[in-house]
């Protein structure tokens, strides 16, 4: 298992060996605890379901407090599961931090949901080109232009994009490095950007597409 | 002080001397040719500091062989060896680009007097 819950920070950028600039974003992560292991006989398949962030006990209703109970974690805000193979090296209530599950230099993916950009026109969506800013152009700069054929097919088609709600989707940035671990503060540095705004939650996880 | 400032502290040079647009400063830059590393000096006015923290920076402008020359440091760039500030120069605004207009006895800067 090598996946993780942290909280995003925020941007800044830290000097390498060879004194290049590298921008980093820095994210709290962990520690998470197991709260349950699922298995092939009790559930059907193997995965292991794990806690982040401590929540007050007066913030949790009687059955969410029972099913950490019997995980003997402190009761948490965020709860994920994660599909392992093997279950047998891992234990309730079993703790993991940063520094645990990650290395230096190691490649990972980040999810998470992105920034909210509202009811957004084309342009800004997907990427249009627009229209001229002069030659005649009236009132359609940031329009989108033809969305359609004429009598045939008489009808806009399915799945035609054009202006509407942007963000707010669950996005994975992949294969990203971690530029520096610090252990004492819990900390994940990652070298560029990731999804969502500061201080919203992603999820780390060792990269799916890693090559060599 | 919140995480962010803690890691960027860990970066933050205190040898560097205050220094403000108008100064002419001597950037001692660490130079790494193949496997030597020597210094190069870098010689003429700040025209410009921007932004802060672990990611401050600074403009130097220098006429090399009639020709002008500006080079952008990180303030905590670790391969900044030295600056020496040579002269403080006396200005009237935080951005000197209109020396970038100016040529010869023109573009010099008056020099401050306490």
């Amino acid at each position: 298992m090598k996946a993780m819950l942290g909280e995003k920070l925020g941007m800044t950028q830290i000097f390498d060996d060879e004194n290049r600039v590298v921008p980093v974003t820095i994210i709290k992560a962990g520690p998470i605890s197991i709260t349950q292991i699922k298995t092939e006989e009790s559930d059907g398949y193997t995965a292991i379901q794990v806690a982040y962030k401590e929540l007050p006990e007066r913030h949790v209703n009687r059955p969410t407090a029972g099913h950490f109970a019997k995980s003997g974690v402190a009761p948490a805000k965020h709860v994920v599961e994660i599909r392992v193979d093997d279950v047998s090296e891992f234990s309730l209530g079993q703790e993991f931090s940063v520094s645990d599950l990650f290395e230096v230099g190691q490649k990972i993916d980040v999810a998470g949901v992105t920034k909210g950009k509202g009811f957004a026109g084309v342009m800004k969506r997907h990427n249009f080109k627009g229209q001229p800013a002069s030659h005649g152009a009236h009132r359609v700069h940031r329009a989108p232009g033809a969305i359609g054929a004429c009598a045939t097919p008489a009808r806009v088609h399915k799945g035609k994009r054009m202006a509407g709600r942007m963000g707010g989707d669950t996005r994975t940035a992949m294969n990203l490095t971690v530029a520096q671990i610090d252990a004492e503060r819990g900390l994940l540095m990652v070298r560029g950007s990731i999804p969502g705004s500061k201080r919203s939650i992603v999820m780390v996880r060792e990269a799916v597409k890693a090559r060599g | 002080m919140n995480t962010l400032d803690h890691v960027e502290a860990a970066y933050l040079r205190d040898d560097i001397p205050d220094f403000n647009p108008g100064d002419t400063v001597r950037v001692h830059v660490r130079v790494v040719e193949g496997n030597r590393q020597r210094l190069q000096v870098f010689e003429g006015i700040v025209i410009a500091r921007n932004g802060g923290g672990v990611r401050a920076s600074f403009t130097v402008r220098k006429i090399s062989a009639g020709v002008g020359v500006e080079r952008i440091f990180p303030v905590h760039a670790p391969i900044i060896d030295r600056l020496e500030v040579v002269r403080r120069g006396d200005v009237r605004r935080a951005k000197l680009y209109y020396l970038r207009d100016r040529i010869g006895k023109a573009a010099r800067v008056k020099e401050k007097r306490d």
